[in-house]
This record gives C-alpha cells, sequence and structure tokens, in this order.
C-alpha cells in the first residue's frame, strides 16, 4: 500500500503531495525533505529507482525530465509494479495536458489531485486503463 | 479579489524569498478578510478556497480555512462539492475533529443520485476515513457494492477495505459482497476487489487467521486461475495493455491473492502449480512490466507449497534477472534471493558466479545485497573459493563493508575452515588487508586458534613478524602480532630464518626489538596497542637470549613507567617489579596454556545454528526471513556498540581494553561485563557463562590494586568469590526470580500465573485454585495462545477437579519463534469449567503480563 506520494522537481519544491497515512505537519515537512535529499543525489544511470526508507518502507521512484514522481511503499510490495504504475500515472497526465511540463502542474495543480484520485485510492491503484480515466475526467470537467 | 492564475503568477514572480513571502502573506490575509465577510457567493468562495489550496502545496499554514471547505461540501453545485472535497483531503486527515462534522455531508452524498456525486464522497472517504466515519458510514458503502455501476463500485471496493483496516470488526459485512467482487468482469471492479480481498485476508493472518478469512475465499481460486490464464494469453488488448501484455496491474495483483490462498494449503497449491510454471515460462521478460510480472509469481512459487521443479524455477527466473541490464531488476533479484536463500539453498548456489560479479556492480545497493548473499551461500564445500573471491573483493571493498566484511569472513572461516593452516591463512590475509576493521572477537578467536595449534604457532609467528615489518599501520595486525611474538618469541627465534617471497631471512633478536620500539613511537600505538606491547615485552624478556635485548626491553618498560595512561604506567611499574624476582618472573611468564574451546565461546558461532532453525519459520513469511538473515549477518558485530557502551557507562575507558587484556591473558574471549552480556543475550539467545577473570587473579596472585579492580570490577561477584571453582552456574544468575499475577479471577476460580524467565524461555506455572467453600469444580481446562512470533508449550493440568478449597496447576512454556523469549508475555485464554456439577462454562480472556 502506498503511504504517501510526493512530485517534486530538482530543487526539492513539492509540486504534489498526497498523504494516504495520517502524518501532522511536522512530518510532512520532514519526509518532504527527507525524500528529496535521498532521491535527488543518487545516479541515474548506476543505481536502481528503489531506495530503502525509514526501515519498514520504500520508495520508488522515476525521474520524468526534471520532476522527480515518488511513492512510498510497504516493505513487501512489489516495486516494479509500482513503477510501472507511477508511469501509468504520468501517461495519464501525458494525454490530459498533452505533453504535460512542470508548470501545467504548478498552474492546475487541483486537477492533478482530481486525476490523481482517479488512479490512487486509499493508497491502491485502482483503475489500469488510460481510456477509462480519461474519459471519467471529461465528464467531470463538464460537470463544473 | 485576483484569480487563483493571477496569484499564481504573482507568487511564481517574487524574485527573492523576501518578496514571496510578502505576496503570500498579503494574500492569505485577503483570503482571512473575505471569509470574514460571509459572503454566501460560492464563486468567490470556491476562488479562495483554491487559492487557500494552492497555499497549501506552498506548506503555508491553511487551518482557517477548514471550515469554508466544509461550507463547500454542503452547496448542491458540483463544482463546490468537488473542490470542497478536494480541500477536505488535502487539509483534513483521519485525526482532525473537525472531520466529525464532514461525516453528515459524507452519509449524504453518498445517497446522492448523481453517481459523480457519489463518487466524490468515496474518493474522500476512502482516503481519509477515521474508525468513527467507518462506523457511521459502512452500511452506506455496503450498499453501494452491490451497485451496477462500475465506476462507484470499484471506489466502493477500495473503501471497504480502508473501513476494514480501520475497523477490523466491520470485515464481516463485506465477505460476501467481496466474493461476488472476485467474479467481476470488469478489471477495474476485479482489481479493487482482489484489493480488498489480500487485505482482509492478511490482516487475518497477522491475527492469527482465528477468523478463518483464507479458508472462505479458497474456493474461488479456480476462477481467479482461469482469469489469470486469460490475461496472460490473451493477445493485444487495447484498453488494458502496457507494452503489450495485457493489465500487468491485474496479473500482479491475482498473483499475489493466489499466493495469501496457496499458502500452507497443499491442495489450492496444486491447484495454481500450472497456471504459475505458465506465467514463469511465458511472460516476455524484456521490460519492466513483464519482468514485475515474473517477479510477483516467483515470490508466489517460493511462498507457496509449489512442487520442486517449479521452485527451482522460480529461483532460475532470479538468477537470469541478475544478468539484466536494468539495475532495478538485480535489486529485487538479490532481494528476493536473499529472502529463499535459507528455503532453496542448493538452487540458489548454482547462481554463485553471477552473484559474485554483483559484487563489481557500480550500484553500491547492489554490491550490499550481493555481499549478504554471498555470506550466507558459504558451506563446507565451497569456503574456500568463495572466501578467495571475498578476500579479493576485501581488498577493494567500500571502508563502510570492510567490518562486517572480517567479521564474516571470520565466522566463516571459524565454521567451515577445510583445515586449520588455512584458517590461518585466511585470517592473516584478513588482519593484513583490513587489520583496521577486525572486530575483537573475531581477533580473540584467532589468538585462540594459534594458542590451541602448537604446529602452527612458529608458522604463525614468522608470519606475523613479516607482515609487521612491512606495515604496521593495521591495529589489528599489529594486536594479533604483538601477543603471537610475545608469547611464541622463543619458537621465532628458534625458527631461525624463514622464507617470505622466496627471499630468506634471519629473525634476529634486535631487530624484534626494533620493531616494537617502531610501533611504540609511531602513531598507529593507540592506548590498547602500547598495552598489547607491554605485556609482550616482559614476555619477551623470558623468551630472549641475548642480555643486551633483554636490557633495551627492561629499558623500554622502564620508559613507559611514566606514561600518561594509567593502565600503562601500572603495568610497567608491575612488570619492572618483576625483574627483581627472577625466579617467580620465569614461573609468571612461562606459556599461557591453551584455552579450552567451549561450544558456546565459539566466535558468534550461532549464526549457522539460527539459520537452520529458522528453515520451518522461513516458509511463513517471505518478509521475515530477510530481517532476520540480516540480523544473523548482524548478529556477529552488534555486541560491539555494547562493549563501548559498557567502557562509558562504567566511567572507565580502560574496561574494554582491559578486559581485552584479560581476554588474551586468560586465553578466553568471553566478554566480561555485564552490559555486554544481557546484549549479547538478546542478540544470540544464549547465554554466555561469565567468570574468566579467574585466571588473572590465579596470574598474579596479588591482591588486586585499585586500577586492577576497575578492570575486573565488570563482571560479576564471582570473580571475587570463585577463585577456585571456574564458572559458577551462570543460568541462575540469569534467571529473574518467578513473579505472580493473577490472570482471571470469577466464580470462585481463581487463576494465578507465576512466571519465571531464563534467557531462553519462560515458564509460565499457572495455578488454579477453588475458593468456594462447598462447591467443587469439574471440567476445568485452561487453553492458551501466544502472538505468531512466539511457541508455546502447554502441559496437561494436574487435575481437572477441584474440590472445595482445593488447587491445581498447569505448566506453560514460551520460546521466541527465533530469537529471545518476549520480554513481556501477551495470552488468549480460554478457561473452561463446569462448577458445582452445572453446565460447564467457557470464557476467553486476554491476558498480558503487568510490567
Amino acid at each position: 500500500m502506498l503511504s504517501f506520494i510526493l512530485i517534486q522537481n530538482r530543487q526539492g519544491k513539492t509540486r504534489l503531495a498526497k498523504w494516504y497515512s495520517a502524518y501532522n505537519d511536522d512530518e510532512k515537512i520532514k519526509l518532504k525533505g527527507e525524500v528529496h535529499r535521498l532521491v535527488a543525489p543518487r545516479d541515474q544511470k548506476h543505481q536502481s529507482n528503489f531506495v530503502e526508507f525509514r526501515g519498514s518502507s520504500k520508495i520508488v521512484y522515476r525521474r520524468y525530465a526534471g520532476l522527480f514522481f515518488c511513492a512510498c511503499v510497504d516493505a513487501n510490495d512489489n516495486e516494479l509494479a509500482y513503477l510501472e504504475a507511477i508511469h501509468f500515472f504520468v501517461e495519464v497526465l501525458d494525454q490530459f495536458f498533452g505533453n504535460v511540463c512542470e508548470l501545467d502542474l504548478v498552474f492546475n495543480f487541483y486537477k492533478v489531485y482530481a486525476i490523481l484520485d482517479e488512479v490512487f485510492l486509499a493508497g491502491e491503484i485502482q483503475e489500469t486503463s488510460k481510456q477509462v480515466v480519461l474519459t471519467r475526467l471529461e465528464h467531470l470537467d463538464k460537470l463544473d | 479579489m485576483s484569480s487563483l492564475k493571477q496569484f499564481i503568477r504573482n507568487v511564481r514572480a517574487a524574485k527573492t524569498i523576501a518578496d514571496e513571502r510578502a505576496v503570500v502573506q498579503k494574500e492569505s490575509a485577503a483570503i482571512r478578510a473575505s471569509f470574514r465577510e460571509e459572503s454566501n457567493n460560492s464563486d468567490v468562495r470556491r476562488n479562495n478556497v483554491a487559492k487557500l489550496l494552492y497555499l497549501f502545496t506552498l506548506g503555508e499554514r491553511t487551518h482557517f480555512g477548514q471550515i469554508e471547505c466544509l461550507k463547500l461540501l454542503a452547496s448542491p453545485r458540483f463544482a463546490d462539492k468537488r473542490l470542497g472535497y478536494l480541500g477536505t483531503m488535502l487539509l483534513l486527515d483521519e485525526n482532525q475533529e473537525v472531520l466529525t462534522l464532514v461525516t453528515n455531508s459524507l452519509k449524504n452524498d453518498l445517497n446522492h443520485n448523481n453517481q459523480y456525486v457519489v463518487g466524490l464522497a468515496l474518493c474522500t472517504l476512502g482516503n481519509i476515513a477515521s474508525v468513527e466515519m467507518s462506523r457511521d458510514l459502512f452500511p452506506e458503502v455496503e450498499t453501494i457494492l452491490a451497485s451496477s455501476n462500475p465506476y462507484i463500485r470499484r471506489k466502493a471496493a477500495l473503501c471497504a477495505m480502508r473501513i476494514c483496516r480501520k475497523v477490523p470488526d466491520l470485515q464481516e459485512h463485506f465477505i460476501d459482497k467481496a466474493k461476488l467482487l472476485l467474479n467481476d468482469r470488469n478489471h477495474g471492479v476485479l482489481l479493487s476487489g482482489l484489493t480488498l480481498v489480500v487485505s482482509m485476508c492478511e490482516a487475518d493472518e497477522e491475527e492469527g487467521g482465528e477468523q478463518g478469512i483464507v479458508e472462505m475465499f479458497r474456493p474461488l481460486t479456480g476462477s481467479l486461475v482461469k482469469v489469470l490464464k486469460g490475461l496472460s494469453q490473451s493477445g493485444y488488448a487495447p484498453e488494458h495493455d502496457v507494452t503489450g501484455i495485457t493489465d500487468p496491474f491485474l496479473q500482479v495483483k491475482i498473483l499475489r491473492l493466489l499466493r495469501v490462498l496457496g499458502r500452507g494449503d497443499v491442495q489450492v497449491s496444486e491447484q495454481i502449480n500450472d497456471i504459475l510454471a505458465q506465467v514463469a515460462t511465458n511472460t516476455e521478460s524484456s521490460k519492466n512490466v513483464g519482468n514485475s510480472i515474473l517477479y510477483e509469481a516467483v515470490l508466489t512459487i517460493l511462498d507457496i507449497e509449489a512442487d520442486s521443479g517449479l521452485r527451482v524455477l522460480g529461483v532460475n527466473i532470479l538468477g537470469k534477472f541478475l544478468t539484466n541490464k536494468d539495475n532495478n531488476i538485480r535489486y529485487v533479484a538479490l532481494n528476493t534471493l536473499l529472502k529463499v536463500v535459507a528455503i532453496e539453498p542448493n538452487a540458489v548456489q548454482r547462481h554463485r558466479n553471477t552473484i559474485l560479479d554483483c559484487l563489481r556492480d557500480p550500484d553500491i545497493s547492489i554490491r550490499r545485497r550481493a555481499l549478504d548473499l554471498s555470506f550466507t551461500l558459504i558451506n563446507e564445500s565451497n569456503v574456500r573459493v568463495l572466501i578467495r573471491e571475498l578476500l579479493a573483493f576485501l581488498e577493494v571493498a567500500d571502508t563502510e563493508f570492510k567490518s562486517i566484511m572480517t567479521t564474516q569472513i571470520g565466522i566463516a572461516a571459524d565454521q567451515y575452515a577445510p583445515n586449520k593452516r588455512w584458517h590461518a591463512d585466511t585470517m592473516l590475509r584478513v588482519l593484513k588487508l583490513a587489520g583496521n576493521y577486525v572486530k575483537e572477537q573475531i581477533l580473540s578467536s584467532f589468538v585462540r586458534l594459534i594458542a590451541t595449534t602448537p604446529e602452527l604457532q612458529t608458522y604463525c609467528a614468522q608470519k606475523l613478524y613479516a607482515s609487521l615489518r612491512d606495515d604496521i599501520s593495521q591495529e589489528g595486525l599489529n594486536l594479533a602480532g604483538a601477543w603471537v611474538i610475545g608469547e611464541y618469541g622463543d619458537a621465532l627465534i628458534r625458527g631461525g630464518s624463514y622464507e617470505e617471497e622466496n627471499l630468506v631471512k634471519e629473525v634476529r633478536e634486535s631487530e624484534i626489538v626494533d620493531l616494537f620500539t617502531a610501533i611504540l613511537n609511531s602513531s598507529y600505538s593507540g592506548q590498547i596497542v602500547t598495552e598489547y606491547i607491554i605485556t609482550a615485552t616482559i614476555k619477551l624478556t623470558t623468551r630472549m637470549q641475548d642480555a643486551a635485548q633483554v636490557d633495551r626491553l627492561r629499558r623500554l618498560l622502564l620508559n613507559r613507567q611514566t606514561d600518561l595512561d594509567v593502565e600503562v604506567q601500572q603495568r610497567s611499574v608491575e612488570y619492572g617489579n618483576l625483574f627483581g624476582y627472577d625466579e617467580v618472573r620465569r614461573g609468571v611468564l612461562e606459556r599461557m596454556p591453551p584455552p579450552e574451546i567451549r561450544e558456546e565461546h565459539r566466535v558468534l558461532g550461532e549464526a549457522s545454528k539460527k539459520r537452520h532453525s529458522k528453515l520451518p519459520a522461513a516458509k511463513k513469511k517471505a518478509s521475515q526471513i530477510t530481517e532476520n538473515d540480516l540480523l544473523d549477518l548482524m548478529g556477529g558485530d552488534s555486541t560491539m556498540p555494547a562493549s563501548e557502551s559498557s567502557a562509558i557507562i562504567n566511567g572507565n575507558q580502560h574496561n574494554a581494553s582491559a578486559d581485552l587484556l584479560a581476554d588474551i591473558l586468560g586465553g578466553d574471549n568471553t566478554m566480561s561485563s555485564p552490559v555486554e552480556q544481557s546484549s549479547s543475550q538478546l542478540s544470540n539467545g544464549q547465554a554466555r557463562p561469565q567468570g574468566n577473570m579467574n585466571s588473572i587473579m590465579d596470574l598474579f596472585d596479588s591482591q588486586p590494586s585499585g586500577n586492577g579492580v576497575s578492570a575486573s570490577a565488570a563482571p560479576s561477584n564471582d570473580i571475587l568469590s570463585g577463585f577456585g571453582s571456574p564458572a559458577p552456574a551462570p543460568q541462575q544468575t540469569q534467571q529473574s526470580q518467578g513473579t505472580s499475577h493473577t490472570a482471571y479471577n470469577k466464580n470462585d476460580l481463581f487463576l494465578i500465573f507465576t512466571v519465571q524467565r531464563s534467557p531462553q524461555a519462560v515458564q509460565v506455572l499457572a495455578r488454579f485454585k477453588n475458593q468456594s467453600a462447598f462447591e467443587s469444580f469439574s471440567a476445568v481446562n485452561l487453553q492458551a495462545a501466544v502472538p505468531k512470533t512466539q511457541k508455546l508449550q502447554l502441559q496437561a493440568i494436574s487435575s481437572a477437579e477441584l474440590e472445595a478449597g482445593g488447587d491445581a496447576t498447569q505448566q506453560m512454556r514460551v520460546t521466541g519463534v527465533n530469537g529471545p523469549p518476549p520480554p513481556r508475555l501477551r495470552l488468549r485464554l480460554k478457561v473452561t469449567y463446569a462448577k458445582g456439577g452445572t453446565a460447564p462454562t467457557t470464557e476467553q480472556v486476554d491476558w498480558s503480563e503487568p510490567t
């Protein structure tokens, strides 16, 4: 199960933070900093996309241009599958915004959360068809 | 009021942090002012909340906006609700009190006739539901699970999962519905349903499988296998295709549930053998997607009661992973191999060379895992090859690996050495390559090896002497060298010349003294090294013939009589005085008798025993094994920090080093301070006898002086008392006195537990007492259960009939499945009895030991 998802840029600015476990504000700030310090300096070519984190969990991350998509999962979860899930989410973002870039995420942060909520729920992946997610988002935006 | 877009632009346009703060604070104040105006225009409110959420993503304080979010929830407009729920999910979590105010809105919206509104409510519930909310809203979720709309059905399935995690008692409401979900044709619903079922099963397993949830889902195995078969054989399915593979997420989830269902059940395992073999052989492995499925399949194969051919296939897939170019794949492969090596040692052995290649991987985390794995692979038949590889790696290894490597090589050599010469050579090599990282226990085991093997003494003395002439910068080498040269100096000198790299070299007495002087004058003469050399020096005075050199040694000791270090100073003075009593000196400095090697003294030897004893447990849960194996690996040095801390606790730096000296003098590696002892018990679950200090006392046969006491103060009183009798039974001092607690007291039946602890187990004596004056009890029976990490042995009750005022006893014994017994007992008790001929009553109570 996911404990949280973070999207951070290379400077460590958090563009999206979704928490599936209850953390208080101080912990959230600490976690953001820790994850950034752990993930940003890693060698993209020679190191794996998984880092052990606080003993009982691990960070699965993937870098897209200047953005790190980080997911904190349980130690016995399938890392490879979560890596694929991150990619799935990014592909949905990409199709939704049409060649997504960091600024899209900044100005439309509330939409990004909405998309995230269509892909993951309660820390688990809920839909695996891009088309279903995108159609659903289209409907939702029409209702606004 | 500016728009959200404008606000974001303003923030981004700020040139300095101070500017940004100003913009943020201005806007924050404006939002608050606007909230206070109580406008009922929902467009304004939405604009405000949207900006508030942006502030939130910037990490600003936003609690003042919580209520505004809740107001949006109550609005009939969809746009309001949507933003309101988004805000609620971001700004609130399950621990906030305001959340109770959301419950009502959620209840209304869960019953809304618009599916999108229901969707929003479910999403919020799934992400932040608290215990109270779960209790209040589970009936709605239960209803929605039967909805015909797949979109809200799958959301409800995940909500149900969250609810069951929060309130396990509510599980029973969802079991039947969950079964239906597993037959759903919609991928999203099926996936969510699987997630729900996996979560329920795993939660129940953790509780010991009391509810039998797994049993309830086992009959569905057949249909799951069919679905998986369909997925793995299907051609291109555009809707769920990921680079040529149909819905890998669903496949992974099904495999995971099959693992849960097949674990410990031969029949189910048989049912899924075929499909696992099929997935394992047919899944395309060139991309991450395929490998994620293969990986999950391997985990399942190794966890269930699969036949041996399939298990080998599973390990071979991992072996193939190791040669993959992708770091991620190698990483998971090593992680998994570490887990399975205890269960399938032979299958893993076959990939030894690939694993050794990973020691040279550019990724340090892969190197570390490969190293851990290499150590677990060592056995009698391959110890020579593997240690040779590891020694080669030790030469180039990262500094952080060296300490654990020296320890592990030491343990492996101690356990599997084909002969003593090889053992000694290996340790000599370790000392030369990484002498600065060798732990005290490893060093003393090496010294013990030499002391107990007369035929190696000259050889080792020569080797160490030669190595020291080469290099005096390695502390471990200095220590071992000083001790061995001191002890066997006569053999070294008598041996005369020796061959080193085909050159015959002469040993001269003067050169030995030169060597010691050189070390003492170098920057490598730490306190302990100095202490060792001082003791070696006095020994050499009886082993050398040349009076001139003996005099040099005497002067060397004399110089140290003014040493700033009290321990060194005192020893030098004592040794100096020995010169006045020549006949005593010869006697005192005779060779040490070879120490007796008792099984419990073997260096950290438990590692292998523990690994074997874990076998049955290993099958249970793969995830636990890694940690335990790591513990095993770490087990070796876990006593080290304790020895450091003991020195600090006692406020006496000498303690650790003096212990070492005592060790060496006593020729024994027993650790002496109680702190160390207790920690070593914790890590090894085995007691080490105390009281080897006797030997020093015997040796010097003198009143311990002030400093001597500080060195030996740490061990318990048996030093002072036990001059004659070595090692009084340690068990008794270890065992705490039994303490009694009331476990049950009802209907005149009184049950007392008397708990007694030993390092291996906790003994519980249950005493039943009939407190009634007239009536008797019959069919008295006590059953007990312990958490999964422990094991319980329950004896029969001494008498099932209790006359009035009579009593009976029953014995229990609790041990840890792996490791020491629990520090605090937790028992689930079932007490059955019939009072005065009435029907028997049964009662279940949870008892935990009062602290």
